[in-house]
């Protein structure tokens, strides 16, 4: 099981609280995580990746296991604790006025 | 016993504000979508427990919400609350968030670019939904003005949302710029006599007017003059701030332009000034007297640079002859330091007797006048930055 966190913004949006769990099939990768988390929440959808590019939007980044991985290859496996369970992916939004 | 619903889009959310006929003791609702931008809510005139809203956040985009019960409960269209938001196979039921811009063969031209800031070409990229105007036959049908400009619809209550490319197929885009707020469509018209005509503004490119429902499109920017482009009566390049125009005459359009003032009486073809005795003719907001069609409201602001009132005194300037003429209506609104502004959606009226007067301030005010402007009060007062104002009048 994959566990995600979001910002508080799209927490409310999803109607969820604290961490997302996901079963995500074959290998774990941002696309992947992130495909699975917009299946099961497509209100998410077009909020951290661009509706058609599928490019993560500018001010949204991502986190895990004390790493930035925002600027990762969407294909690139995720660290194995993140994909284990042991770590949260975290989408985090960035620090950019108010 | 009829009442008056006021929708407010701020920077921080949105705030339902509630009154009898008498419009005297304020109810307020809020905030809904807090932390969210709020650009704007509008009301069907049809049904008026439809209100759609347009939330939005440079973090995270453009999200529609829609209430079916006057704003008690919201949902993104076609997913209820407490509904799951996909199909038992896992399929999303909606896409109503997804704004694509249409690029297709068949029904748009090719995606041009527009014009930056410094004047070089720029792709068109969607950034928000800055206006929602509802149809005026049917609620399941509405109207979206975004940034960057083009106009989508809807019919399906919000669910999905399609471009009419006619707009940017008109061959002028790569002409259109960015104001200081960005490229926006912001006033879409719906004429009431004539299903099929539409008029839209744009900052900085102009009017536009369609009479097929909006498969083409016509610039109607003559008599415009604006001494900050490169040519001042250029057909395209205005930076049109706001149109407001009076149901029983959908001909007759006011226009609060970067500066000046100006009218129209043939639909847009042409257009001249009414400024008058305006203190400053720059401002945003503009508007029509519901049973007075000749009387309108303006909100003068000092300057493009300064975007608060003059001389620190928040003045509503009302015309009863259609323009040139104008007085200040200053009764209850504060006239001393106050350097506040009033953004292009932030003004609305009410269809009671006499007309109440709405506006919105960057200062976090509501305004209301139940007379017509002869007198206001706050109706609220420390709300996050105005974006918008609407009212419904309920039966």
């Amino acid at each position: 099981m994959i566990r995600v966190t979001l910002p508080v913004h799209l927490r409310k949006l999803a109607q969820v609280d604290g961490e997302v769990a996901l079963e995500v099939a074959g290998q774990v990768t941002q696309r992947s995580v992130l495909d699975a988390l917009e299946a099961r929440y497509p209100m998410l959808r077009g909020t951290i990746r661009d509706h058609v590019t599928q490019r993560r939007r500018a001010f949204v980044r991502f986190f895990a296991c004390e790493q930035d991985l925002s600027l990762e290859l969407p294909d690139a496996p995720l660290p194995n604790a993140v994909a284990t369970g042991a770590e949260p992916f975290m989408i985090v939004g960035a620090i950019a006025g108010g | 016993m009829s009442g008056v619903r006021v929708l407010v889009g701020t920077r921080k959310g949105a705030f339902i504000l509630t009154s009898d006929a008498k419009r005297e003791r304020w109810e307020i609702n809020g905030p809904h979508f807090a932390g969210w931008e709020m650009y704007h809510l509008k009301g069907s005139g049809v049904d008026p427990n439809r209100i759609y809203a347009s939330q939005s956040s440079s973090w995270f985009g453009q999200i529609i919400q829609r209430s079916d019960d006057g704003g008690k409960t919201w949902h993104q269209p076609g997913t209820p609350t407490g509904e799951s938001t996909s199909t038992p196979e896992g399929m999303p039921k909606a896409e109503s968030n997804k704004f694509v811009y249409d690029t297709s063969s068949e029904t748009g031209k090719p995606l041009t670019t527009h014009q930056w800031y410094d004047g070089t070409p720029h792709p068109w990229e969607f950034k928000r939904v800055w206006h929602l105007e509802p149809s005026l036959t049917d609620p399941d049908t509405v109207y979206a003005g975004v940034e960057d400009a083009a106009l989508f619809r809807s019919t399906d209550g919000g669910k999905s949302w399609q471009e009419l490319a006619g707009l940017r197929g008109h061959g002028s885009g790569p002409k259109w710029q960015p104001g200081a707020g960005g490229m926006c469509l912001h006033t879409i018209l719906l004429d009431p006599t004539n299903r099929n005509r539409i008029y839209i503004a744009i900052s900085a490119a102009g009017a536009f007017r369609t009479d097929d429902a909006g498969k083409t499109w016509k610039l109607i920017n003559q008599g415009l003059r604006s001494q900050y482009i490169p040519d001042p009566t250029a057909e395209v390049g205005h930076c049109v701030h706001r149109i407001a125009m009076h149901r029983s005459r959908p001909n007759a359009l006011f226009m609060q332009k970067h500066w000046d003032v100006m009218r129209s009486d043939d639909g847009g073809e042409s257009w001249h000034e009414i400024s008058g005795n305006l203190p400053t003719d720059f401002g945003f907001v503009i508007d029509v007297h519901a049973h007075e069609p000749n009387t309108i409201y303006v909100v003068p602001i000092k300057s493009d640079s300064e975007h608060f009132p003059p001389d620190g005194k928040l003045r509503v300037y009302r015309s009863r002859s259609g323009g040139n003429e104008w007085e200040a209506l200053t009764k209850g609104l504060p006239q001393r330091d106050c350097y506040v502004n009033v953004l292009r959606d932030a003004m609305a009226v009410d269809a009671l007797d006499k007309c109440g007067v709405y506006f919105g301030t960057t200062g976090g005010q509501v305004y209301a006048s139940a007379d017509a402007g002869d007198s206001w009060a706050p109706i609220a007062q420390h709300l996050p930055a105005v974006v918008s104002v609407e009212v419904q009048t309920l039966p």
